[in-house]
């Protein structure tokens, strides 16, 4: 773990992700203490619950004063399209070991997304996953501290700056599809993309068209693929 | 709100949070070389990058109700997303896309540029 031209590599590959959670960690920080609560409550939640959405959906379940029941429900169905991303990590994180457990909990979108893109990293560097995964979360971290601390008076005007998050999942995609060379998930994704859009309420957007799209990669699994897959 | 229930309340979204994210692991422990679980772990990436692209992209509805209505940060979004592209396919350096596209974004967001 050691090693300092990986961690500067890993540095560098979480710098889109260290643009985007500074600021969105600062939003919670601002807000949680808004609604009450101590500035290690705000630190202990990025450190132990480590979810963008979810944490603000916590932060306005707190201020609602919502029962204990009803925050774990919203929490499970908020966070439940994370359901499939370990589904197709199942493959990646074999052989972690002892980091196994770390690289699990820490998975939001931004790290699945840098983990699961072939370009930024060989197949099985457990180590470098790790040190990707433990940047990303010291990011948030920072931000949700900043956040909470100096809360309303960081002045900077840093209006705009979480674009960085839609410019990485676009870089991403590119890389994907220069990899992969195939039009499948991209059009699946579209499909899904598009109904998800027009057909359910925002809350349930993401869920609805990761679901979906996991749905229509079974069905084209089970329906158009040899029994034997020959690719590798 | 005390601290003990504000602790136990971190707890249990700790719990719910970190639960979603293991289950898949547990259930399917044994499934790992399975040939659906490879061909997930082959398509189901590029299929949720693309689906957080147009997630991210989704305040951008020019025609919704039948009318010119992007959101005022609508035109921006498209416009930036246009430069992380080009650039991207032009000289294939991930952090230039990324800056330079934020950089656009936060210029036109920041003057309040809208065609």
């Amino acid at each position: 773990m050691g090693n300092r031209r990986a961690w500067h590599e890993a540095l560098v590959t979480t710098l889109p992700v260290l643009f985007g959670y500074l600021p969105l960690g600062a939003a919670f920080g601002i807000l949680a203490i808004e609604v009450g609560v101590p500035v290690w409550g705000a630190l202990l939640m990025s450190l132990v619950i480590y979810a963008g959405a979810g944490q603000f959906l916590a932060v306005a379940l707190l201020g609602a004063g919502a029962g204990l029941a009803e925050v774990a429900v919203a929490t499970l169905m908020l966070n439940s399209r994370h359901l499939f991303y370990g589904l197709s990590l199942l493959k990646r994180f074999d052989g972690a070991g002892w980091r196994k457990p770390y690289l699990i909990f820490a998975l939001t979108d931004e790290t699945y997304s840098l983990l699961t893109s072939q370009a930024t990293l060989p197949r099985q560097d457990h180590d470098q996953a790790l040190r990707i995964s433990l940047l990303n979360q010291a990011w948030w971290v920072l931000g949700s501290l900043a956040g909470a601390v100096a809360g309303a008076s960081l002045t900077f005007d840093s209006r705009g700056i979480e674009f960085a998050l839609t410019a990485l999942f676009l870089v991403l995609t590119l890389e994907q599809a220069r990899r992969l060379r195939r039009g499948l998930p991209f059009v699946i994704a579209l499909v899904s993309g598009l109904a998800a859009l027009f057909l359910l309420p925002e809350r349930h957007l993401l869920l609805g068209a990761i679901g979906a799209a996991c749905l229509l990669l079974l069905a084209h699994y089970r329906w158009c693929t040899p029994p034997r897959e020959s690719r590798p | 709100m005390t601290s003990v229930s504000l602790l136990i309340f971190i707890a249990v979204c700790a719990l719910a949070t970190f639960a979603t994210r293991l289950v898949p692991f547990i259930a399917l422990a044994r499934q790992t070389d399975h040939p659906l679980t490879l061909h997930l772990g082959r398509y189901l990436p590029p299929a949720v990058m693309a689906i957080l692209v147009i997630y991210a992209l989704r305040e951008f509805r020019p025609l919704a109700e039948g009318q010119l209505n992007a959101g005022a940060d609508g035109w921006p979004m498209i416009v930036a997303s246009l430069v992380v592209v080009t650039l991207h396919l032009w000289r294939r350096h991930a952090l230039l896309s990324i800056v330079g596209g934020t950089a656009a974004y936060m210029t036109m967001v920041q003057l309040g540029w809208t065609p």
